[in-house]
């Protein structure tokens, strides 16, 4: 099965980039772009046929290694 | 004093630590290979700045998985004095010796210029030699030194007085323009509640010669000479 991991900053964490990115959009004249947020995202290939198994181990890696938890949260898609 | 300069693939400050120890110190120091699995009787770690494994995933995330650090934990454990310099601080935060984050610098820029940090607490073993207040200009060279943690933490490090250097003015005053990166509270470096642990940006080992433009930074080294003689350090291998 395939996961996908969505990190994203924790919305307590300023997010100096994506700023940056809606300042661009905005000087290129995307004035209803309100905000932006940039993340990480990770497709992983795991060998397992069982959603829940890989929903399971995704969410072990990713808060063991994918996400740091004091700025960061995260979502698990499997497929 | 024999001090353990740390090696990881990327790091780019072992070296300035290695001069500092031992030409300009005069004392002894080995470069541990981050594979080596002994600090070979080391007194003092260092893990010093770069970008170890590429900084992949998120600077310092790798480096915690590298065999060393184990040994590395141990020592700190045992209350054995690590200092971690820059990117050794990112290292830090990552293997959970002291708490919080880096973010990317407020203004996203990659910042390499003179900087003056306070010194808060002196009742550590790398502020041991320095005055309560003093003000230090050390080079800073960082793109992610932007301190992070969230407010209950910081009240946590306010209270427990691990808030060891903040960037101030020349003067020696917290000021919004004097913190170049945006970090929380200007925490330039902080210690472990035991305050043997010591993370900090700003690379005092490239201050160690006036001719480098500063010798300020001489002071965290002669500080952690001076505790290891008058006997204040406990742990470290030699105890253990």
């Amino acid at each position: 099965m395939r996961a996908r991991v969505f990190v994203t900053l924790k919305p307590s964490v300023f997010d100096p980039q994506g700023r940056t990115i809606a300042d661009a959009l905005h000087s290129l004249g995307y004035s209803s772009v309100e905000d932006v947020r940039q993340g990480k995202y990770f497709e992983l290939d795991l060998a397992t046929t069982e959603a829940a198994q890989a929903r399971a181990l995704a969410s072990e890696v990713a808060d063991k290694l994918l996400a740091n938890p004091v700025i960061e949260s995260y979502r698990v898609e499997v497929e | 004093m024999k001090i353990a300069v740390i090696v990881f693939p990327g790091s780019n400050c072992d070296h300035d630590a290695y001069h500092a120890a031992t030409d300009v110190l005069g004392e002894s120091a080995d470069l541990v290979w981050h594979k080596d699995a002994d600090l070979k009787g080391a007194d003092v770690v260092v893990l010093p700045g770069g970008f170890a494994h590429g900084d992949y995933l998120r600077t310092g995330a790798m480096a915690r998985f590298s065999p060393i650090m184990r040994e590395v934990q141990a020592f700190a454990s045992r209350g054995g004095p690590v200092l971690g310099i820059c990117n050794g601080f990112q290292v830090m935060l990552e293997a959970g010796l002291l708490p919080g984050a880096m973010l990317r610098n407020r203004d996203l820029k990659f910042l390499c210029e003179h900087v003056h940090i306070r010194v808060e607490q002196i009742d550590t073993p790398f502020t041991a030699a320095c005055r309560r207040g003093q003000v230090l200009t050390i080079p800073i060279a960082h793109g992610e030194g932007n301190y992070f943690a969230e407010p209950d933490v910081i009240a946590r490090l306010e209270k427990n007085r691990q808030i060891v250097f903040r960037y101030t003015t020349a003067g020696g005053e917290v000021t919004e323009a004097a913190n170049p990166n945006g970090s929380a509270a200007s925490i330039a470096g902080i210690c472990n509640e035991a305050r043997n642990v010591v993370g900090l940006m700003p690379h005092p080992e490239r201050a160690c010669e006036s001719i480098l433009g500063s010798a300020d930074g001489l002071v965290i080294f002669q500080s952690v000479m001076q505790s290891l003689k008058s006997g204040a350090l406990v742990g470290g291998t030699r105890q253990a």
